[in-house]
């Protein structure tokens, strides 16, 4: 299946795997074979919707997708590096501790549920119910960019972390509705203006302090140098920042 | 205008005669009862009736009674109800409440009875002759293939991996956050003594718990707290919650002053917050979908055993068909008697069916389907003594887990107060100097003794069936009769009724 | 679940339990160099423990004894009225080609009283009806028995193997031997059982040996797993409506051998598996893995309670005690035979001077098989 390393092996010790028509659980044998074998960088070509690739993957390497990402990709990931060159499926970082994924393209539903760190960039669009229950601990802060839109629901259970949204050469709203429903943590930041009949209850617009400019500022050029695009347009324009007012939105909630 | 129309339900009180005024009373209540001004007063309204005062007083100076307070009867609008009211007329929330359903339905168990063997098949006596209790759980083949070589016998068949059970009684998923971290490590403990395992709930990992992963299963639930790569391979099992007996398709919240530094540090969120659990897992909104968490934990782990934990409800032999085909080892089924460190009362008390029911249909439909071997059963939720577990493994259950009695062990006085984080026993609480009360070699001791009795007694019953293993009760409905039952209640259960 | 309909006396019966308990006297013979032998040998060997049954259940199995139409399946079938002849034999004649059919032979007996019909008919199953369904003969026939047995009235077929037979009535082992005329038949194993019900229907049916294909058990005690392995057994399409424990045994049999392809040896410790702590302690790690597996996947096929059992097959016999030994059981041989029995004595009527008597351990089969064709 896989064809000869590259003769670079000092450097990085790589090798490209021909996905064609693999099916997922032996792909991600094979790719835990080669990680163990001490190849760090690892190009996956014909890659057509397997699933759980870098699934549970803990080690310092990069994957590099050839193709349309399955489901989950990166679950449970901690520490790799995944580019896809192209679109990628639901629940790309599922639950995700640390490392990177960037989507050269859009992305599905569900992205980053329960992602507690590391980062997803995406260059395109992302769907409905993006960065639910994102948390954050310690040194350990998930990060989002999507330079599209987003369906509903982005943000909801947000429990730390921070969502970008720029919506390139898009009018807003940049998302769908009950934005950041039931946020009680983290900060999500938007391009241009956000409706209020958008919000979810818990969620209220925050005016960005030096800090949030200087963090987009870094977060941007590296979401530009990852994405190959040109985003120096995009420094100046206004941002949106929603951030919960309550780290206990439901404690009024019962009685005894 | 009265503060609260609720009147108090227990009356506190001291005997100042017998009082030595020592103020232990004032140190153990976790609620705040006691004070002292010259003497112990006491303030009835907030006893829960947990009896750590009483325990605890040298004297025995204390005593608690209902209170008496005459309501006018009636028979629709009991006083707990009218209490309700006035609750809600004042501060518009949901009645929130801790522990098992304790409304008065019928329980299926305490209308089964066990067979026993005269004349024609002997008894077998299990203080001198075998009787084996242990249990795999896990998905085993169908068949297997055996070859022959050299006069001996050669497995070809693979076997995957099983979570193996000295006594078919596990600890059930209980979250550090809603119990104690001595609580944990008594699970742990004893679960390693008993050769079984105990269930870390929701609420991640506390790495003093890694000396006994051997005997831990993890949970994966909706809120994916402390679920990272390291926890999902920490156990000898995954489990994913969907569900749970006390609040099926309800979320959970664990409030944010449970959330100090330790438990903080195991859920990784930030202290203070509230955890909340969404209702649903966001990637599980149909079966295939389950399916895809399945397997992205199988290959998380190493194709580790998962088990998929969900609350009995009306179409629960479907359901549990459905996540046989998923992928599922282990179907987790947890009755709507089940405990809970919190749920609104209407959920908990009226939503779900009995646990009884629900093996029995499972058990059948996965029989019919030909898939029994594809999964094991755990029953839970209401397992109250042997007798329960003797009757669930008959029904069908590999195995059953046990949350309430372990707790009941440790002290716990079911006064369903889990959710105030006050427990005077030092169980359902996060306070320093409530979770110290309870120290974890003493809880292991009692959780050990409590379920070695156990698997005495079911010892016995089995020896009383005349069978030497585990197995040979599994399903049995033969050995089962019903007292009381409605014919179709008992159609549904395959058991005949006594006399038949 | 399925009806069974046998006479109006039986089907009431059957409303209120479900099986009998059952306790009995069994013995077996087989030469495993297929020397064939009279019936009236293992009459005589069953005369001896006479005093294991009462009366009410006893009965036969011979192999080789129809050789004449070794490659048709033998239905033995009871009728208790003409009804149920007509759609039986309807039946019959859609699904088999027959080849022969006639009624098997008796003679008067004082003691065995209200005999039901009894014929025989040798047949295979219809080509088509294979091809139509791409089905093994051997399913189509049970699939087939089973149908007859819980759908057509006062109908019962008792044996359907091949080259094969089995032989039972309500009475006593060595009357009912007498009746059916077996020193008329000659066969290379035969088993025997006598019976003591606890409480009966006073059915022919429910006499062992209990037969399906070429399986005939005959049994000693009860199955107190019985309601678990019936259970498993319906997974695979097996009806157990007999009344009794001692089918599960064959349909057992039939499932791990046949079905699965385990060795028989393999089977047997299927049934009466070893303990845990014999298996934990197991110094040869892929003897120790076969038998952790085998516990594991085949927990429901557990035969728990006591028992002893012999099971005849095409191929030869075995017997088989529960794993505490509960039952008894003896073996001994000479020359190329083989015997098992509840008694000695039984084996010492027919065979005096045995090369070598032993008693089984429990759970440990004692296997005799051809050592060439028949």
């Amino acid at each position: 299946m896989s064809k000869a390393a590259t003769g670079r092996e000092e450097e990085l010790k790589s090798v490209t795997v021909d996905a064609t028509g693999v099916y997922y659980r032996e792909l991600n044998h094979r790719v835990r074979e080669l990680v163990d074998e001490g190849y760090r960088e690892i190009i996956l070509d014909g890659v057509n919707g397997q699933r759980y690739i870098g699934d549970g993957l803990v080690d310092d390497v990069t994957i590099i997708i050839n193709g349309v990402a399955g489901n989950d990709l990166g679950a449970f990931m901690d520490g790799p590096t995944v580019i896809v060159n192209d679109n990628a499926q639901d629940g790309v970082a599922n639950t995700m501790n640390s490392g990177k994924i960037v989507v050269r393209g859009h992305a599905g539903d569900v992205l980053g549920y329960g992602m507690r760190g590391g980062k997803v960039f995406v260059t395109g669009d992302v769907g409905y119910r993006v960065g639910i229950h994102m948390k954050s601990y310690k040194e350990q802060v998930p990060v989002i960019v999507a330079g599209g839109r987003a369906g509903d629901f982005f943000g909801e259970y947000m429990a730390g972390g921070v969502m970008v949204l720029l919506g390139l050469g898009e009018e807003p709203p940049l998302t769908g509705d009950y934005l950041g429903t039931g946020m009680h943590g983290g900060n999500i930041f938007l391009r241009g203006p956000v409706f209020e009949d958008q919000l979810g209850k818990e969620v209220r617009q925050f005016p960005l302090d030096e800090e949030d400019r200087c963090f987009l500022e870094g977060l941007l050029e590296e979401f530009a140098a990852d994405a190959g695009m040109d985003l120096s347009g995009v420094k100046t324009d206004e941002f949106s920042k929603l951030s919960p007012f309550s780290h206990r939105p439901y404690g009024n909630m019962y009685c005894y | 205008m009265a503060g609260s129309m609720v009147t108090s339900e227990f009356l506190v009180e001291v005997d100042h005669q017998r009082c030595r005024r020592c103020k232990r009373c004032i140190l153990n209540c976790g609620f705040g009862v006691f004070d002292f001004q010259n003497m112990t007063t006491a303030d009835s309204s907030k006893c829960v009736a947990c009896h750590r005062c009483v325990v605890f007083c040298p004297e025995e100076a204390i005593t608690i009674t209902r209170n008496p307070l005459a309501f006018k009867e009636h028979p629709s609008w009991e006083v707990d109800r009218r209490k309700a009211i006035w609750k809600q007329a004042q501060s518009s929330g949901m009645i929130l409440t801790g522990m098992g359903n304790d409304l008065p339905w019928l329980n299926v168990f305490d209308h089964l009875l066990i067979d026993a063997c005269q004349v024609t098949n002997p008894s077998i006596d299990p203080l001198r002759e075998p009787m084996e209790l242990k249990t795999f759980l896990g998905r085993k083949p169908d068949r297997l293939e055996v070859s022959a070589d050299n006069g001996g016998f050669r497995l070809q068949t693979e076997v995957g991996n099983n979570v193996e059970l000295a006594v078919p009684i596990m600890f059930s998923g209980m979250s550090y956050g809603s119990v104690s971290l001595n609580v944990h490590k008594s699970l742990a403990i004893a679960a390693e003594k008993l050769g079984t395992v105990m269930n870390t709930g929701e609420g991640g990992l506390h790495p003093e718990l890694t000396p006994y992963t051997d005997h831990i299963i993890v949970q994966c639930a909706s809120g994916r707290f402390g679920v990272h790569s390291d926890y999902l391979n920490a156990g000898v099992a995954v489990e994913i919650k969907i569900g749970q007996g006390a609040k099926p398709g309800i979320g959970g919240h664990l409030p944010g002053e449970k959330i100090g530094r330790e438990v903080s540090g195991t859920r990784m969120i930030p202290v203070g917050t509230d955890a909340l659990s969404p209702a649903p897992h966001h990637d599980i909104y149909s079966i295939e979908d389950l399916r895809q968490l399945i397997y992205a934990l199988k290959e998380a782990t190493g194709y580790k055993p998962v088990s998929v934990k969900i609350a009995t409800v009306h179409n629960v032999a479907a359901i549990a068909s459905g996540i046989a085909r998923a992928g599922a080892d282990i179907i987790y089924l947890d009755g709507f008697r089940g405990g809970t460190g919190a749920s609104p009362a209407v959920i908990r008390d009226h939503v779900g069916i009995p646990v009884e029911i629900a093996i029995a249909v499972v058990d059948k439909q996965l029989r019919s389907e030909g898939i029994r071997n594809l999964v094991s059963i755990i029953a839970a939720g209401g397992i109250r003594s042997s007798a329960d577990v003797a009757k669930a493994i008959a029904l069908g259950a590999d195995a059953v887990g046990v949350g309430t009695a372990a707790l009941i062990a440790l002290g716990c006085r079911l006064c369903q107060k889990c959710y105030t984080g006050n427990c005077s026993w030092g169980i359902a609480t996060q306070r320093p100097e409530l979770t110290d009360r309870l120290d974890p070699d003493w809880g292991a001791e009692r959780l050990v003794n409590l379920i070695n009795a156990w698997s005495l007694e079911l010892k016995e019953v089995l020896g009383a069936l005349g069978v030497n293993a585990v197995e040979s009760l599994r399903g049995n409905r033969e050995r089962l009769r019903a007292l009381g039952l409605d014919s179709t209640t008992m159609d549904i259960l395959d058991v005949k009724p006594a006399g038949r | 679940m399925m009806e069974l309909v046998f006479g109006d006396q039986y089907s009431k019966w059957q409303v209120d339990t479900c099986k009998v308990p059952a306790a009995c006297g069994l013995s077996g013979i087989i030469s495993r160099d297929g020397k064939v032998l009279g019936g009236n040998v293992i009459i005589e060997s069953m005369r001896v423990i006479h005093d294991r049954g009462n009366g009410l259940g006893g009965g036969f199995a011979g192999y080789g004894i129809y050789p004449e139409h070794r490659d048709h399946y033998a239905l033995h079938i009871m009728f208790e009225g003409a009804e149920g002849r007509s759609a039986c034999e309807g039946m019959l004649e859609s699904e088999l080609e027959i080849e022969a059919a006639e009624e098997i032979n008796t003679r008067s007996v004082p003691a065995i009283q209200e005999a039901p019909e009894l014929r025989r008919y040798f047949a295979v199953p219809r080509r088509e009806k294979l091809a139509r369904e791409s089905i093994e003969p051997d399913d189509f026939m049970v699939r087939l028995v089973m149908s007859i047995n819980t759908t057509v009235p006062g109908t019962f077929v008792f044996s359907s193997g091949k080259n094969m037979g089995v032989f039972k009535a309500v009475g006593f082992a060595e009357d009912v031997g007498e009746f059916f005329r077996l020193e008329e038949y000659n066969g290379y194993t035969w088993i025997g059982h006598g019976r003591f019900p606890t409480n009966t229907p006073g059915w022919w049916g429910g006499a062992h040996p209990f037969n399906i294909l070429d399986w005939s058990v005959v049994h000693n005690g009860e199955i107190s797993s019985y309601g678990i392995n019936k259970r498993y057994l319906e997974m695979f399409g097996y009806e157990c409506t007999l009344l009794t424990d001692t089918e599960v045994m064959a349909y057992l049999f039939d499932l791990l051998v046949r079905k699965h392809r385990l060795p028989l040896e393999v089977a047997c410790s299927v049934l009466a598996a070893p303990f845990w702590k014999d298996i934990d302690s197991e110094a040869d790690p892929e003897r120790k893995a076969l038998e952790q597996a085998l516990r594991m996947t085949y927990s429901s096929a557990l035969v728990n309670g006591p028992f002893a059992v012999i099971v005849g097959y095409s191929r030869g016999m075995v017997g088989l005690n529960d794993r505490i030994k509960l039952r008894p059981l003896v073996a001994a041989y000479k020359d190329d035979y083989l015997y098992v029995s509840s008694e000695e004595s039984a084996i010492r009527q027919i065979c005096p001077r045995p090369d070598r008597v032993w008693a089984p351990k429990a759970g440990q089969p004692v296997i005799g098989e051809l050592k060439g064709d028949v």
